[in-house]
């Protein structure tokens, strides 16, 4: 468990970052099983950079949005240890009302589905208009100009009259933007993305990396983008996070990552991509299967399928440690890796 | 004889948009797939790669016979597949299999996997007598990868590349002589992608089978394909060799969807071409004239919105492409 | 009558998402078990399910093998002993020919429980057999079963019995069996089409699986499909319906006796025993109160068990 907590994120800057994760867990408890979901998690973002979290499902990549969200389900899920803080202030035994505070203007979300994370039944306006005259006691007017406004900042064409549709007179590139629009209308000093492409076409797609990035820029915002898609996160990371079994198990900037990877789970992703600018005949398929979370393998997680695998993997959880200046890898050959073979 | 073993000639499926309860009024046609001309040669891999509503899973659809073309041609082996009835029909299920997008919805929860898998001997008793069944089953699990033990288990134990996997089994039960696979690996993670991709490979090598890959990720279809078809609202607008599409493309939407596909290299970040297009996929219920890409192309002229580009070879290409004013562009790095 | 059917149609889809969702945390090793032996196991945990069950089973034992639980003879009247309260002899008192009530109720149960049972049998399997063709082949023929449901449906429910039973059952020369054939079919008549539109939407439902699609390629035939892939997936809703329609049929037949419609004397049913405590309800209360209290307990055991099922195969709910 403390493996976790003598290493800190690369990156960390002096003085306090915008969101400072430290070594959370958290636990899904069924009747049958625990699930370790998150195992020991430590991030931090800085205003104005972008960290990829980058992981497949089940690497509880979500979970740790979720958690900083404080939107976690619970129960099933338990947080059973760990410290959030944002700007300097620890959110976990913060109470629901300061939560709420938080919640949108200081850290907002965007998710995967558009079409299910708007209300079908009010018009995107409305939905907009809510919680500027809930949070920011504006009055309808000036609500309907913001809201418009929004909508023209995330590029909606004609969003005068876009304003008074319903969700599902848009289209998906659309929505997606709409909901960027909402989860900006509090100007959130950080925004999760919760793979926030995966539904969409790969020209809508580029679209709203685009966006997201200009808006990023503009307003000097922390994003935290969650995805599983290794282009996506070449293209806009500063940072990336790769998870794995509720661990990050490698922690760099993302041009070191992608030339040399310090982790084997990381390497072996990277050879398991079909790349469009290389035909390859055989992709380098990882083996087997991500480990069940109610019984993840003793020592290393990863050691079931990883091809670098020696004895003391299977004994021995290997710490996070730097095997290079401002990289943090959790594995024991670390050096080996980043050092090339 | 050929050694085309499917040939489609001007196939299209309209859908009809209807409204009103009790009697309803037909409004207008979506018109999912319109004049699609290609060739499948045996033993190749062709790629058909779109983004959602181009038709390419309607196309997919209609080439299985699950629904029928509005009109149009396709041959199997020579005979016209669209005529066939009966036995005829019954042989050419036999031929022709699919897998389908996703794991989950795929195999029927309240069955086994041996059941699942051994369906199509139940369906066509004649390919194994039933004695025989259940150890064919028992090879079938283990060409695709997995323990034949896990014959009496249900679907929901399995992740989701093993239920790929065992899609995979039942469409090769029958030996067919070809797969029309339809997104088979867009709802897998990435590693299992790789696995699940590498085994269609093998397979296809093992078996001599011909593929129909249909995907929406141009990567998967990369890796896969010999030649690749591009589609756009429910027409093939550049069709050529995996080589000809990937390094020369000559239409604007192919292009314009190379530029958009991240590749997963931070070195090339602001290096590679940038198109970007306005805009979503107009709907396929009222098309734009002429060229269906001229709202969101920039090279678009009145030509363009008067007279519809064919699907031909340019001076300026190798290979077909309807553009009127295609042109090579290097856009992969 | 309960429809429960926003509630519990569709809930094998909704099994399989939780599956989905939860691939990571159930273990892949486990020994062999299917979607039914899931439920059965997390229904044996359920108190709820525990205390319905074992009510259910009572009343079924009392309704196959009523001499178990008394000896007296439910037949037997003695005027002397009229309305008498409930006492050692006859725990639950004596109603107002002097029959024994305690009696009377345990022998009641059979015909209630008939009653209930072949009704919700029929009703299962003309509205389930139904809806799964509607559901099936869509179309017309589906538009053309919905509307007469929908016929069906607008009328009341005890209007509906009123005029079936009064016009087919008045003539005296009716005997019990008819009596209790035409009770049943009126029930039967008047609830299949809750059963159907149930059936229909979860065969919908089953239908646009991508694996009804696969088998489809296959080369399946129509009732192969219907019955290997789509009944297996659309017959848990109807079969939380028919445990709460069970108990409400039970009700219904109560209803029609107490209305003088349906079962009448010398049959004992529990409308029976109620109608016949009408007009003496304020002077001996018991003989009201034992008879509609058994059928009181057996309607919510019902109800309560299709609840349980209901939760059991929606994993959602857990």
């Amino acid at each position: 468990m403390s493996i976790q907590d003598e290493a800190l994120p690369v990156g960390t800057a002096p003085g306090t970052p915008l969101l400072r994760v430290r070594d959370l867990h958290v636990e899904f408890r069924t009747r049958e099983s625990v699930a370790r979901v998150l195992n020991g998690v430590s991030y931090d973002v800085e205003a104005g950079e972008t960290l990829a979290v980058l992981g497949e499902s089940g690497s509880g990549k979500s979970v740790t949005a979720q958690t900083v969200m404080g939107i976690l389900d619970t129960p099933p899920g338990h947080i059973t240890g760990g410290s959030i803080e944002f700007k300097g202030e620890e959110l976990l035994t913060a109470t629901d009302k300061r939560r709420r505070e938080v919640r949108g203007s200081g850290i907002a979300m965007i998710f995967q589905d558009a079409l299910s994370a708007l209300n079908p039944v009010f018009t995107v306006g409305f939905q907009i208009e809510e919680q500027l005259r809930v949070r920011r006691a504006m009055s309808r007017k000036d609500a309907r100009k913001r809201a418009i406004e929004l909508l023209e900042q995330v590029k909606i064409p004609n969003a005068a009259g876009r304003v008074k549709q319903y969700p599902h007179e848009f289209s998906g590139g659309m929505r997606q933007r709409a909901m960027i629009a909402m989860s900006l209308a509090l100007d959130p000093e950080l925004l999760i993305a919760d793979e926030p492409t995966t539904a969409l076409d790969v020209t809508v797609q580029a679209q709203i990396m685009d966006l997201l990035k200009e808006l990023q820029l503009q307003r000097q915002m922390g994003l935290v983008l969650i995805t599983h898609d290794l282009g996506v996160v070449a293209e806009v990371a500063d940072r990336i996070a790769v998870m794995y079994a509720g661990r990050i198990v490698e922690h760099s900037d993302a041009r070191s990552l992608y030339r040399r990877p310090s982790h084997p789970y990381t390497e072996a992703l990277l050879e398991s991509v079909p790349r469009l600018d290389l035909k390859g005949t055989e992709l380098r398929s990882i083996k087997g299967l991500p480990p069940n979370l109610a019984d993840i393998p003793s020592g290393c997680p990863f050691h079931p399928r990883c091809k670098r695998v020696r004895d003391v993997c299977r004994t021995d959880v290997p710490p996070q440690h730097e095997p290079e200046p401002g990289r943090l890898s959790a594995c024991h050959f670390a050096e080996e890796l980043v050092a090339g073979d | 004889m050929t050694d085309n073993i499917i040939e489609v000639r001007d196939l299209t499926k309209h859908f009809p948009v209807r409204v009103g309860v009790l009697f309803k009024k037909t409004v207008g046609h979506v018109r999912a797939v319109d004049g699609v001309s290609f060739e499948l040669k045996r033993g190749e891999t062709l790629g058909v790669v779109g983004e959602s509503g181009c038709g390419k899973s309607t196309l997919a659809q209609v080439l299985m016979r699950l629904e029928p073309p509005t009109s149009g041609q396709a041959t199997f082996e020579g005979r016209d597949m669209f005529a066939m009835k009966g036995a005829e029909l019954r042989k050419l299920r036999r031929d022709i299999q699919i897998v389908l997008q996703d794991p989950y919805t795929s195999l029927n929860p309240r069955m086994t996997v041996g059941d699942i898998i051994g369906e199509p001997f139940e369906i066509h008793p004649e390919v194994a007598p039933k004695g025989s069944r259940r150890e064919k089953v028992r090879d079938l699990l283990d060409v695709v990868g997995l323990n034949p033990e896990y014959l009496n288990r249900y679907p929901h134990q399995f992740s989701g590349g093993q239920r790929q996997r065992i899609g995979i089994a039942r469409a090769l039960a029958l030996k067919p002589k070809v797969i029309v696979c339809d997104e088979p690996v867009s709802a897998l993670d990435v590693s299992i992608q790789a696995q699940v991709m590498n085994l269609l490979g093998d397979l296809q090598t093992e078996f001599g089978l011909s593929y129909v890959f249909i995907a929406h990720d141009l990567s998967v279809v990369r890796h896969l394909s010999d030649r690749v078809a591009v589609m756009y609202l429910g027409k093939v607008v550049e069709i050529g060799t995996e080589e000809e599409i990937y390094e020369r493309p000559t239409h604007p939407y192919t292009q314009a969807l190379l530029s958009a596909v991240p590749v997963p290299d931070p070195e090339l970040r602001g290096k590679r071409q940038v198109i970007r297009l306005e805009g979503d996929v107009p709907s396929p219920v009222d098309p734009p004239s002429g060229c269906r890409f001229r709202t969101r192309c920039w090279k678009a002229q009145d030509l363009c919105a008067q007279e519809e580009p064919a699907l031909v070879t340019r001076d300026a290409g190798d290979h077909p492409s309807a553009c009127h004013f295609a042109e090579q562009r290097a856009i992969v790095p | 009558m309960t429809d429960p059917s926003t509630a519990a149609s569709g809930s094998s889809v909704e099994a399989d998402q939780f599956v989905t969702g939860a691939e990571n945390a159930k273990p892949t090793t486990t020994k062999p078990r299917s979607l039914a032996s899931d439920a059965w196991r997390d229904l044996r945990r359920r108190p709820l399910f525990i205390v319905s069950a074992a009510l259910i089973l009572l009343v079924l034992l009392m309704a196959a093998f009523p001499f178990l639980f008394t000896q007296a003879d439910p037949n037997y009247a003695e005027l002397s002993r009229s309305r008498g309260t409930p006492s050692a002899q006859a725990w639950f008192g004596y109603d107002n020919q002097g029959y024994d009530i305690y009696a009377r109720t345990i022998y009641g149960a059979r015909a209630s429980i008939i009653v209930g049972l072949v009704a919700t049998a029929l009703t299962v399997l003309i509205g389930g057999t139904l809806g799964l063709l509607a559901g099936y082949y869509g179309g017309w023929l589906d538009g053309l079963m919905s509307r007469i449901a929908d016929i069906f449906f607008g009328l009341p429910f005890v209007l509906g019995a009123i005029v079936i039973l009064s016009s087919f059952g008045s003539t005296g020369t009716t005997s019990q069996t008819q009596i209790l054939f035409l009770v049943i079919l009126s029930i039967s008549l008047l609830s299949w089409p809750t059963a159907m539109r149930i059936m229909r939407s979860a065969a919908i439902t089953a239908r646009q699986q991508d694996y009804v699609k696969a088998a489809r390629a296959l080369g399946a035939s129509g009732p192969r499909i219907i019955l290997r892939h789509m009944l297996p997936n659309a017959v848990a809703p109807v079969l939380v319906y028919a445990t709460i329609a069970l108990g409400a049929f039970i009700g219904a037949e109560a209803t029609l006796s107490f209305l003088g419609l349906g079962l009448r004397a010398p049959v004992v049913s529990w409308g029976v025993m109620i109608a016949d405590s009408r007009d003496i309800i304020r002077v001996a209360p018991h003989t009201l109160l034992f008879p509609a209290a058994f059928l009181t307990a057996t309607v919510l055991a019902f109800v309560m068990l299709g609840d349980a099922v209901r939760e059991a195969l929606d994993p959602k709910m857990r």
